[in-house]
């Protein structure tokens, strides 16, 4: 069960990438236990992936819709799709002082 | 108080003072701890502690990390324990103070489990974050909360001391801090209540109990409540992790320690430009690694501790 999750997870990051052909996509960076960019506004139904380039793993929590990403080692990602206008701000879960927000219009 | 052999304005007039040491390279330091002066000496002059009761730590193994600083973790960690067995006074027991595994799987905590059975000494442990980052925790609980209590905090005797496991890493706070949380903070309460003030004790946890630095959530944000149980005791020795790298404080009766990782050294707070992995020259990583042994000297003051890195 835990290899075929493994898989499920590197799938999802390998496909997370082609996200950035369509329109509606955006992406964050992690580097250096940041988020870049900070901030980043976006139109409604617009697929954020956060691409992490730190050796040591990160999450993402979005509190305010509950959502919460599984653990992403060097170079995994993470996509949300945002439907919903609002100003969502997010941390890592392991690292909570990294602090993001995305602005939906 | 049963401390009157205590005095710690004979290094610190004011006694809220402090002594702070820190050794970012090779050096190994020893700590001996007589009538509550410690005094550091690097090993190799010092004929080191030579009390009766030994045991050992280990933090920050992190096994299954796997960039080019340290490709081979699992020879780091397995090099670590190689020095805490082949000692010429072996300890009593082994204390891994968390992040044994870097990203909680069940391979990670099956070599950490082989390479800990290895060494044929009992082991006790506390999560790091990086044990719990897969079903809740449990597969950190399933293989060594047995006994505990909540999320694995646990107390036992040993040697004539206290030893207490605590866990802050289960609901991290805001800026990164660890946190105990209530129901921990209770017990601990209740675990000390009974105890002479004569017992020494040594809590082990693996994110720092003193706030080191606040911006990386080097710290623990209820760990001054859990130490206000502590107060009256005459020697509180704090063993943590987390930080990768060897620092250390004496604040009235407690000594606060924090170990290296057996896998890859992290920034100086405040100087490096973020908490990861911190780059080091090649053929230089092991003067960052190591171990700590700790000894019982006398059951008024802080334990003393050394600390051996791999190489250097």
């Amino acid at each position: 069960m835990h290899r075929h999750f493994q898989r499920g997870v590197l799938l999802a990051c390998l496909l997370a990438p082609a996200a950035a052909w369509s329109d509606n996509a955006e992406q964050v960076r992690i580097d250096n236990f940041k988020f870049g960019p900070t901030q980043l506004k976006v139109g409604k139904g617009t697929l954020v992936t956060w691409t992490n380039q730190d050796d040591i793993p990160h999450s993402i929590v979005i509190t305010a819709l509950g959502a919460h990403s599984k653990v992403m080692d060097t170079d995994q990602a993470f996509s949300f799709e945002f439907d919903k206008a609002g100003t969502y701000s997010y941390i890592c879960g392991l690292h909570p002082f990294m602090h993001g927000q995305i602005v939906v219009n | 108080m049963s401390n009157d052999e205590f005095n710690p304005s004979r290094y610190n007039p004011d006694r809220r003072g402090f002594l702070k040491c820190m050794t970012w390279v090779g050096s190994a330091m020893v700590w001996t701890v007589t009538g509550g002066i410690p005094q550091s000496r690097i090993v190799g002059q010092a004929d080191a502690a030579d009390a009766g009761f030994t045991f050992a730590q280990v933090s920050d193994s992190h096994l299954g990390f796997d960039k080019p600083l340290n490709p081979n973790v699992t020879g780091t960690f397995s090099e670590a324990l190689g020095h805490i067995t082949s000692m010429q006074d072996k300890p009593a027991f082994l204390i891994h103070t968390g992040d044994i595994t870097h990203l909680s799987t069940a391979e990670q905590f099956d070599t950490g489990a082989q390479l800990l059975a290895s060494t044929r000494l009992q082991t006790f442990t506390v999560p790091g974050e990086h044990d719990i980052l897969e079903d809740n925790g449990k597969s950190y609980l399933n293989r060594y909360g047995k006994g505990t209590k909540g999320d694995g905090w646990y107390s036992f005797n040993a040697g004539g001391v206290h030893f207490i496991g605590l866990v802050n890493v289960v609901n991290l706070q805001g800026n990164g801090l660890g946190d105990l949380g209530e129901a921990q903070l209770e017990w601990l309460e209740k675990d000390v209540k009974g105890l002479s003030a004569s017992t020494p004790l040594v809590v082990f946890a693996h994110v720092p109990l003193w706030v080191v630095y606040q911006d990386w959530g080097w710290g623990t944000k209820d760990g001054g409540q859990a130490l206000s149980y502590l107060k009256r005791f005459g020697s509180v020795t704090v063993l943590n992790g987390h930080i990768h790298q060897v620092m250390q404080k004496i604040e009235g009766q407690v000594a606060f320690h924090t170990a290296r990782s057996t896998a890859f050294p992290q920034g100086v707070p405040g100087v490096a430009k973020g908490p990861g992995p911190f780059p080091v020259p090649a053929g230089e990583l092991k003067s960052y690694l190591g171990t700590a042994r700790i000894s019982l000297v006398s059951t008024k003051s802080p334990l003393a501790i050394v600390d051996t890195p791999l190489a250097g």
